[in-house]
């Protein structure tokens, strides 16, 4: 089967990591000048591993994300899918090895869910091929395993936004790459549609050995679900290594330039970031 | 199995796997098959229909009497023969390939710009198109080169040109909005339409042959005029047809698209240069023809889904079928004058536009 195929083959390359950022620079112009977003950044995704990407608004997450997917070239520094350049890999190539769940992913309403699950399956097929019935049932676990299986044939557009974010999740995991990247994945999701859809990531790469890289806006989510932490400022790292290291109350408040305070979450012992209002 | 509903579906089994996907698509051929009867009677009626009433009986004979070898026509007057082979049946098959490339090159659009209201017409294209090939005419330039028509290639440049225009305008980042489309489309039809005009009254040697094109219909079809066409609007068509199921996945956003492995500069640039040659290559034949663009896709849409692998084949069958039935309305309603067959369309259009304007958003 294609999926054991390519179990296998991601075995042979344990060791080489799945992503390599090693020094990467992006600039954009934004109308006569450039800026830079993102600068000298280095970080790693192995196996099974979840790296979460934090930082305050502008602090060119996004940015790295889209120099990873390709949709941006780096200025300076070397990006790496399963150690081959990524800009020297395909289209299909490149999407064969890595998947992206997107910000506000525009969905088509007419198509049904198990359609836009099975466009996953786009970079395995060739010029002219049609999804044959292996890709509808690699379509069906991963739909199975984001609970949408029972909404396949329902339209997009029926769809609440916890349910469509799963059908996209869905589709990354029927895309059977080695690396997820999430860009927000829970954003416009309630506290617990967050927890469930983080918590299916972090099952899927434990169970699946893949490896992920999500970026997270809510600090204290990234804490819960995240092996590692990478901090972004203004373009910069400005902190990494496990959640408790970087989710120092001083790093914060300098990084967010707010007061918060940090406390360890009752159960999990991993930390929990609030703001502290002014004056309290 | 009904595909889509509000309905809770009950949880498909594993075991059913293979069969989801003909559930989900349906069978190609019986629909196929069908419109293509239905496209057959509405062009026989055509040929029977209009000053003279042929019977269907003499049609088939005439017909028939084309091919080598088979001669059938003893018994029909002669007067008949020419209205069928010189005059109808030329009119029917020009009518037909026209509703064919603009119902594509109308389905197309939308997937590409994923706004469901782009239609030839209304983006502006058919009406560069319809400038492009007023400048040939009125330049005087050599119509054709080496039997191969310049009309079609002009009115793709017209065409081309409104695009990009229209595109650069109305594109907001990564997204076409319904609205901005719309108004860039209209904004600059306007224009060309104005120019298109204009060159018209400056050299009123050319006046009927560039008011044909302004006003679109097929009183001046020919067998001429088919060869023109087929040599630009067939690999169009291929073209559009070939890259149904990438079509699909641009219905997506651009970076999804992109994060699935399509190549999406490359891919835009070649279905909208199919979709405008389709376009130009109908507007160059039988001029500015609005809403078939709109209507046919649509229609198919909802009957049978949103699927391009299926929507592109029938949109070419009953995008024929709707302009040949059109065109036999605009020569019989009110005979024997004949209207302008964009009379037709637009009464059926525009209530359709309105519709999908409300609706703006889910209709995709």
């Amino acid at each position: 089967m294609a999926l054991e195929a390519a179990t296998a083959a991601r075995s042979d390359r344990e060791g080489v990591a799945l992503l390599l950022v090693d020094g990467v620079s992006v600039e954009y112009r934004r109308g006569s000048r450039a800026i830079e977003a993102v600068k000298d950044v280095s970080l790693s995704v192995a196996a099974g591993e979840v790296l979460g990407l934090i930082g305050p608004n502008g602090s060119g997450k996004t940015t790295l994300i889209r120099a990873i997917t390709g949709g941006l070239k780096p200025s300076a520094g070397r990006i790496e899918l399963g150690g081959e350049e990524v800009n020297r890999l395909s289209q299909s190539e490149r999407a064969r090895r890595v998947a992206v769940v997107p910000q506000n992913a525009v969905l088509p309403d007419a198509f049904s869910a198990l359609e836009v699950v099975l466009m996953g399956r786009t970079p395995h097929l060739r010029f002219l091929q049609d999804e044959a019935s292996h890709d509808v049932e690699a379509a069906r676990q991963a739909m199975e395993q984001t609970s949408t299986w029972d909404l396949a044939l329902r339209a997009m557009g029926e769809l609440s936004g916890g349910e469509r974010q799963r059908v996209v999740l869905a589709r990354a995991l029927a895309q059977d790459t080695p690396l997820l990247l999430l860009d927000e994945p829970t954003a416009h999701l309630d506290i617990g549609h967050q927890g469930a859809t983080l918590g299916l990531v972090r099952r899927i790469c434990a169970t699946e050995g893949k490896g992920v890289l999500a970026v997270v806006h809510d600090l204290t989510l990234a804490a819960q679900y995240c092996d590692r932490l990478v901090l972004l400022k203004d373009g910069e790292v400005a902190a990494e290594g496990d959640c408790e290291s970087t989710l120092r109350q001083d790093v914060l408040e300098r990084v967010y330039g707010a007061r918060v305070s940090v406390f360890a979450h009752p159960e999990t012992r991993r930390p929990v970031v609030a703001p502290s209002p002014d004056g309290a | 199995m009904k595909l889509i509903g509000r309905a809770a579906t009950p949880p498909l089994t594993a075991a059913e796997a293979p069969d989801v996907l003909r559930s989900l698509r349906g069978r190609l051929w019986p629909r196929m098959l069908g419109g293509l009867a239905a496209l057959a009677l509405i062009s026989t009626i055509s040929l029977a229909m209009g000053a003279a009433e042929i019977p269907i009986e003499d049609i088939v004979r005439i017909l028939l009497s084309h091919l080598p070898g088979v001669d059938m026509t003893a018994d029909v007057p002669a007067a008949w023969q020419t209205i069928v082979w010189d005059v109808r049946l030329p009119r029917v098959l020009l009518a037909g390939v026209v509703g064919a490339s603009l119902a594509m090159s109308g389905a197309t659009y939308q997937g590409v710009f994923r706004n469901p209201l782009a239609d030839p017409y209304l983006i502006g294209v058919a009406t560069g198109a319809a400038l492009g090939a007023t400048i040939v005419v009125v330049s005087g330039a050599p119509a054709s080169w080496n039997g191969v028509s310049l009309l079609p290639m002009a009115a793709f440049v017209g065409a081309i040109t409104s695009v990009v225009l229209v595109y650069g305008v109305a594109r907001v980042g990564n997204t076409v909005p319904v609205t901005t489309l719309i108004l860039a489309g209209v904004a600059l039809s306007s224009l060309a339409t104005a120019i298109t005009w204009f060159l018209m009254l400056q050299d009123t040697s050319n006046t009927l042959t560039v008011f044909s094109v302004v006003l679109g219909g097929f009183n001046t079809a020919t067998w001429t005029k088919i060869a023109w066409v087929l040599p630009y609007a067939v690999p169009a068509g291929v073209i559009m047809l070939l890259y149904g199921r990438t079509l699909n996945v641009l219905s997506l956003d651009e970076d999804q698209a992109r994060h699935l492995g399509v190549d999406v500069e490359r891919t835009k640039i070649l279905l909208l240069g199919a979709a405008s040659l389709a376009a130009a290559a109908a507007v160059s034949a039988a001029g500015t023809i609005a809403f078939v663009g709109l209507i046919v896709p649509h229609a198919v849409r909802l009957m049978w889904g949103p699927d391009n692998r299926q929507l592109l084949p029938m949109t070419i069958i009953l995008g024929a079928a709707f302009l040949i039935g059109a065109d036999l309305i605009a020569r019989t309603v009110d005979e024997p004058q004949e209207i302008p067959v964009g009379i037709i369309t637009a009464f059926c259009g525009v209530p359709f536009f309105l519709y999908l304007l409300r609706r703006a958003r889910g209709a995709y």
